[in-house]
């Protein structure tokens, strides 16, 4: 099972840091799994619990939000404010009873390429390990 | 406003155990103001009962509604068309939302999503505390401000007690020794002589120790 199956992650990015990192990346020709789908935000702070709710709902095997380094926030604390929000999913997973670790709040700045392609790979094989997400394994039969 | 806190999500797994097909019903008031029954709470409860019950192969279909109060029989009446095509009902209103719709459909089922805590207001964005009890018989302008009988452990009239310590409650080091408070202000202010005098007992029948309250204002009933 784990040989194919290839999970899908949804990635919250930062228009000023996370999602410039990733164009950079890009740039520099660096390789990250094709399973990341990003989704530009203007600000981690604008990733609500519902989003990332719904995402698990629908059935991403995967999710985490991409904001910038704390304390360079363009709006000052919207990525401190996402990573409460994820902590807040992370305990409602807990409560279901799914794994925690498929929801990740993440750090970066727009100059870090290759960090993205890091984190791109990290999640990803993370992932992997906890294979395919209870919601979509059970919506499937 | 009412606080209240969302119950634990086991309980309201619980609830709907065995259930197809449910409604959420949100309030506007109180509990919106303080993030726990809105419409964006509604929202995560359902997306997490969903999660929840998808995970278990049962999956549960979940209408998500929105009253503008749930303690006025006008805005109740709404869902009349629709509330007995569920197996269940979930109300994120405050202890009166559960009540008033059992009262206006007495075929179904309402189950309460929060646990309804006290009267107060929000210190800062996220952060509420207690500050009113409902006793019926308002005496906060004899404390400047203050109110003993919300904000002090044993609601005393006359404090503080021997519990008092460094300006906090003895029940806990988080809980202001309302007392304290009272006594610092009345000495600033040059006031501190009213406290020479014995407040009096306080006659608990206008506070819920008479037994449930009921208020008929003639001028407004039709």
């Amino acid at each position: 099972m784990s040989e194919t199956f290839e999970p899908r992650i949804l990635a919250f990015c930062c228009k000023y840091c996370a999602y410039a990192a990733a164009d950079l990346a890009g740039s520099m020709r660096l390789s990250y799994p094709t399973n990341i789908k990003v989704i530009q935000v203007p600000c981690t702070g604008r990733v609500d619990i519902i989003h990332l709710l719904r995402a698990i709902e629908d059935g991403a095997d995967g999710v985490y939000v991409a904001g910038c380094l704390e304390g360079e926030c363009h709006f000052i604390e919207g990525n401190l404010r996402a990573r409460k929000r994820v902590n807040y999913v992370k305990e409602v997973l807990k409560d279901i009873g799914i794994e925690t670790e498929r929801i990740e709040m993440y750090n970066l700045s727009s100059a870090m390429g290759p960090r993205f392609a890091e984190i791109a790979q990290e999640m990803t094989q993370k992932i992997k390990e906890l294979g395919p997400s209870p919601v979509k394994m059970n919506q499937a039969a | 406003m009412i606080v209240a806190d969302r119950k634990p999500f086991s309980e309201l797994l619980e609830m709907v155990d065995g259930c197809n097909r449910i409604m959420i019903v949100g309030c506007k008031g109180c509990v919106t103001v303080c993030n726990v029954g809105g419409l964006k709470e509604v929202q995560i409860l359902a997306s997490a009962l969903k999660i929840a019950r998808k995970k278990t192969g049962t999956p549960l279909e979940i209408e998500e509604t929105l009253l503008e109060r749930q303690c006025d029989p006008e805005y109740i009446e709404l869902l009349k068309n629709q509330v007995n095509d569920f197996d269940a009902v979930i109300s994120m209103a405050c202890g009166v939302g559960p009540q008033f719709l059992s009262e206006a459909y007495p075929e179904q089922r309402f189950f309460p999503a929060v646990n309804t805590t006290f009267f107060g207001g929000a210190v800062r964005h996220g952060i509420w505390e207690e500050r009113c009890a409902g006793c019926g018989t308002c005496i906060i302008h004899q404390y400047d401000g203050m109110c003993p009988i919300s904000r002090c452990s044993k609601s005393l009239m006359n404090g503080p007690c021997g519990g008092s310590s460094h300006g906090a409650c003895e029940i806990s080091p988080d809980t202001d020794c309302i007392w304290d408070r009272i006594v610092r202000k009345k000495m600033e202010t040059g006031k501190v002589n009213d406290l020479i005098n014995v407040a009096p007992v306080k006659n608990w029948r206008s506070s819920w120790h008479g037994g449930p309250r009921r208020r008929v204002r003639e001028e407004l009933t039709k």
